[in-house]
């Protein structure tokens, strides 16, 4: 049904994961399998170090994956912020914007509510009510 | 053999949903053998069941939202009555166990199977039209979305006559969801309807997006689509957003059930609170999933009966997006008494009541656009003027809620029951009517009786406010949600107006029957030849009632916001038969039907325990999945001279 | 290239250059399917969240049972995530060939990414039945039922890739490289990249994480 007559310049923005052209594309994908092992084995080891301060080590942990994420999402996805690519961007902006909130939120929701509502006997929470 | 099924599951023994259940079997059995007397059926199948094309489908999920707004209006009398007369020692005609039933049928049916059917039916109907486009991105997964929801309400009515819906409410909440609470078939029939019909909203919401972002008419940039458009776009990415939690949250509480796992359970570490957290983490984005399209509505019925463009385009997008934002971020407000700290109560008591800002911009725009405006007061309108009224209130009472001191007090009491109705009937109801009698003429080529529209919206803003004001009151009184029964006379005056308000409401329900009928027997007189009765502004109106199935013969070239009228006042209208290019149109599928098909029996058998029956479910609809997958000639098309035959057939005066 | 439409004046054109992305009407309709596809990605996403979220809070809810740092064996785990990061490295080969429309290429990798998929998917079978038999199973806590929950359901999912495919490469096979047959593949490659990226979460938030 999409025949406008004026699709011979890309309308509405560029597809995700179409790379714009062949040559270098087989060095996009090497590039992103060589960043990726690095990264994966960076955060094996992370998890095992007693190189970095213990209390950092989470904190390295979600940056070498959300970094790994956005080399799979750069090599493999080929998301980039061009002007055709924005639909793509917002909308992934749009998912990680809600799975933080979803992730983060409900952790600090229910932590939140365990330190407050504390595991109690029965009669000590009926005692709550008023 | 059968799992769990056996003759105890039909309520013999008792008399209301037995014989209910007669009635609904009587009703559909009748139609089905009136329809092949007729010789029908070939018709139907061709014409509206295997149907992939957004009108059609638009259509059904609306004939869908009404005949469920009957059986869930039932469900409210039955409540109303009960609570009318089981006072003190009166115990009422409903037991308990069937009390609690009711109340949770009533709330799931309107939620899933009114409200969202009537709000994207009517998105269906309307986007692409607006647009300018020949239908939305994915027409076959369309098809298959609506289907989908038929799948998951039917298994909702089935749970009537054969074995007991969920005593829970309609969000279900652990513990007395889990298995060791609710051992009945009750609350997996709720579970398995929901997560059929989830998966079906949640194509909607894909496919919506997608038009929506990438399926314009030439020329309509963001900044040139209707305000309908814009408020579809924020309700399918709330769609996007928030199906697939309560997927997640349905699928874990469906684990704790079947495989005996601990998400939510009282032992083994589960965290029934979780549930509760997850739950509305869904369940308040569907709110708004619901009513910014009603808010798009009354734009478009504003704008267009106000004879002037909508006052504040930019500032009306914008609060679209702040609201659809915005409503990611309140959910807590739902759990305030579930014993977060002052803080996290606060944050969240604040998020909600800061989104009643762009609300506000969006009602003062609409009055700013009537201002100085020639106001017709057509039946449309009259929705409008009586949602402005009644949704303020009912915004009101929520900021008033939104104040966690002040929940306390008014959790879970009527006072909160009467706030929901107020916004969700007032907003969102409100709303689907004034698009159903705007965009009826549309669909059908002739308009709805006037007199006989005027008169259900008076019933029902008058029965609205007779059924649920007193409900305020009693909850300020003390009076809790959900009860079969009470102690107290005091409160039985109130009860008794609430009930007359609920007689006043199916009085505006049988307005809205008697006006279809009546518009269906008159129709000759009432026909509208010239696809644009009341002298539209927006790219719908533009085409012929009913619209052709490739909608328009050529894409408009879009030049500025209200498309349609700014080619009215320039009078653009060529001498000369323009040029037709044919185009494709897709064929006809009977995938969708097929996939709800072997759906509900995998629902069914599901619920049941029928391991046999469900694996043919799930084979069925692999099956048609790869079927579909093989039938890859899908297009027919349509020839330019086919187009000039329709064009030059239509009669004269009609827009072009 | 004007097509004349009774909107548009005699001697009005459109500037091509000019023209904003948004305004230059329906898009292709492989831009729509990736596009859409693209959605039905980050949908699934945010259902992962939920799952993800619903982990994170019963991570130590083990009524007494073994927890993730008595279960996980983090070498068996790098031994998942390769075969996992292979075969996204593998898949993004084969739409390379898929989009020359080299049928033999596209086979020959597809066969091989098949084969670390089942491989993934078999060694995460062995450590499931592994843990049931230690009596780790989900029903034992909140703990073991959020973790087989979410490693199961991105298990699930790889299987129904696997599934797919063979799907995939029989469309191929039967019809060749049809618009339509070329679209649902480099669908197929971007749900197989994306089980991937859920696959780093998974790793670092389950299996890193347990301490």
């Amino acid at each position: 049904m999409a025949d406008s007559p004026r699709t011979h310049h890309a309308a509405q923005g560029q597809p995700p994961g179409i790379e714009r052209s062949q040559r270098g594309s087989v060095l996009s994908y090497l590039t992103g399998l060589a960043f990726a092992i690095v990264l994966t084995l960076a955060s094996f080891w992370a998890a095992d170090t007693h190189l970095v301060w213990q209390p950092a080590v989470p904190v390295l942990l979600a940056a070498l994956a959300i970094g790994q994420m956005g080399v799979h999402v750069v090599f493999f996805f080929h998301i980039s912020t061009g002007p055709g690519d924005a639909n793509n961007f917002l909308a992934l902006a749009f998912g990680i914007f809600v799975v933080g909130l979803v992730i983060f939120g409900s952790m600090l929701i229910m932590s939140n509510l365990d330190a407050n509502m504390p595991a109690m006997p029965m009669d000590q929470l009926m005692k709550m009510q008023r | 053999m059968l799992g769990k099924l056996n003759r105890d599951a039909i309520p013999f023994d008792q008399p209301i949903p037995f014989a209910a259940s007669l009635v609904v079997l009587a009703v559909l059995v009748g139609v089905a053998l009136y329809t092949l007397w007729k010789g029908w059926w070939p018709y139907l199948w061709r014409e509206w069941i295997t149907s992939v094309d957004h009108k059609r489908l638009g259509i059904m999920y609306a004939v869908l939202a009404l005949v469920m707004l009957v059986r869930g209006f039932i469900d409210a009398l039955m409540m109303r009555s009960q609570q009318a007369i089981a006072a003190g020692s009166n115990p009422g005609y409903l037991p308990p166990e069937h009390y609690d039933q009711i109340f949770s049928a009533h709330g799931t049916i309107m939620i899933f199977f009114v409200a969202m059917p009537f709000v994207i039916g009517l998105m269906n109907f309307v986007v692409p039209l607006q647009l300018g486009v020949r239908d939305v991105a994915f027409p076959v997964l369309n098809s298959v979305s609506f289907w989908l929801t038929c799948s998951g309400a039917l298994l909702v009515n089935i749970s009537l006559f054969v074995g007991e819906f969920a005593k829970t409410g309609w969000l279900a909440y652990p513990p007395l969801s889990e298995i060791t609470f609710s051992p009945g078939v009750g609350v997996d029939y709720y579970l398995w309807a929901l997560q059929i019909s989830g998966a079906g909203t949640l194509m909607t919401g894909i496919n919506f997006t997608t038009t929506i972002l990438k399926l314009r008419a030439p020329g309509m940039g963001y900044g040139r689509m209707p305000m309908f458009c814009w408020t579809a776009l924020a309700s399918n990415l709330l769609i996007i957003a928030a199906f697939p939690i309560l997927t997640a949250t349905l699928a874990m509480l469906l684990l704790d059930r079947y495989l005996g796992f601990h998400f939510f359970t009282t032992d083994g570490g589960g965290s029934a609170m979780m549930y509760i957290n997850l739950i509305w983490a869904w369940g308040h984005p569907e709110v708004y999933i619901l009513v910014l399209p009603a808010f798009g509505i009354y734009s478009e019925v504003t704008a267009t009966f106000s004879g002037k463009p909508l006052f504040g385009y930019r500032s009306m997008a914008a609060a679209t997006l702040a609201i659809c934002i915005l409503s990611m971020m309140v959910w807590l407000h739902h759990f305030f008494t579930m014993g977060a700290g002052a803080d996290v109560n606060a944050f969240f008591g604040i998020m909600s009541i800061v989104i009643a800002v762009p609300t506000g911009v969006k009602v003062f725009n609409w009055l700013f656009t009537m201002y100085g405006g020639r106001v017709r007061f057509t039946a449309p309108l009259l929705w409008v003027l009586g949602f402005i009224c009644t949704f303020v209130i009912g915004g009101m009472t929520g900021v008033l809620l939104a104040i966690p001191p002040a929940d306390f007090v008014l959790h879970n009491s009527l006072f909160l029951v009467a706030h929901f109705h107020n916004v969700i009937i007032g907003g969102v109801l409100f709303g689907a009517f004034a698009g159903y009698m705007y965009w009826f003429p549309k669909a059908f080529g002739f308009t709805l009786h006037e007199g006989l529209g005027k008169a259900a919206f008076w019933c029902w803003l008058v029965g609205f406010y007779l059924a649920f004001m007193p409900l305020y009151v009693l909850g300020l009184m003390g009076a809790t949600r959900r009860m079969q029964h009470y102690a107290e006379h005091e409160w039985q005056p109130l009860m008794w107006v609430a009930m007359a308000g609920a007689f006043v409401v199916l009085l505006g329900i049988v307005m809205i029957a008697l006006q279809l009928v009546v518009s269906i027997r008159n129709r000759h007189t009432l026909r509208d030849r010239t696809g644009d009765p009341w002298n539209g502004r927006t790219l719908e109106w533009s085409i012929p009632s009913p619209p052709p199935p490739w909608n328009f013969a050529v894409l408009p070239q879009v030049r500025g916001v209200d498309a349609y009228w700014g080619m009215k006042q320039a009078g653009r209208r060529s001498a000369r038969e323009p040029d037709y290019e044919p185009f494709h149109l897709p064929h006809n599928s009977a995938v969708g039907v097929s996939i709800a098909f072997f759906s509900s029996f995998g629902g069914f058998a599901l619920v049941w325990h029928i391991w046999w029956l469900a694996i043919i479910g799930f084979v069925g609809v692999v099956v048609s999945s790869l079927v579909h997958g093989w039938l890859v000639d899908r297009d027919m098309h349509v020839t330019a001279d086919e187009i000039a035959a329709y064009e030059r057939a239509r009669p004269e005066g009609s827009a072009s | 290239m004007s097509v004349a439409d009774p909107f548009t004046a005699p001697g009005e054109h459109a500037h091509a250059a000019a023209i904003p992305y948004s305004e230059r009407g329906p898009a292709p309709v492989e831009s729509v399917a990736a596009f859409g596809f693209w959605l039905f990605l980050l949908s699934d996403v945010v259902m992962f969240s939920g799952l993800f979220a619903a982990y994170a809070v019963l991570a130590d809810n083990t009524a007494g049972g073994p927890d993730g740092a008595k279960l996980f064996d983090r070498g068996y785990v790098l031994l998942e995530t390769a075969c996992l990061l292979f075969s996204s490295f593998t898949c993004g080969l084969m739409a390379l060939a898929i989009e020359r429309r080299s049928a033999l290429p596209t086979y020959l990798w597809a066969i091989v990414t098949f084969l670390l998929g089942a491989a993934f998917l078999g060694l995460e079978v062995r450590e499931f039945t592994r843990m049931v038999a230690e009596g780790a199973a989900p029903s034992r806590s909140a703990f073991l039922s959020a973790f087989f929950t979410l490693v199961g359901t991105h298990g699930l999912h790889v299987t129904l890739g696997l599934a797919w495919m063979v799907a995939m490469m029989a469309q191929v096979a039967t019809l060749g490289f049809l618009p339509i047959v070329v679209r649902r593949l480099l669908c197929f490659v971007l749900f197989w990249h994306a089980l991937d990226i859920v696959w780093i979460g998974v790793f670092t938030i389950v299996y890193l994480g347990a301490h």
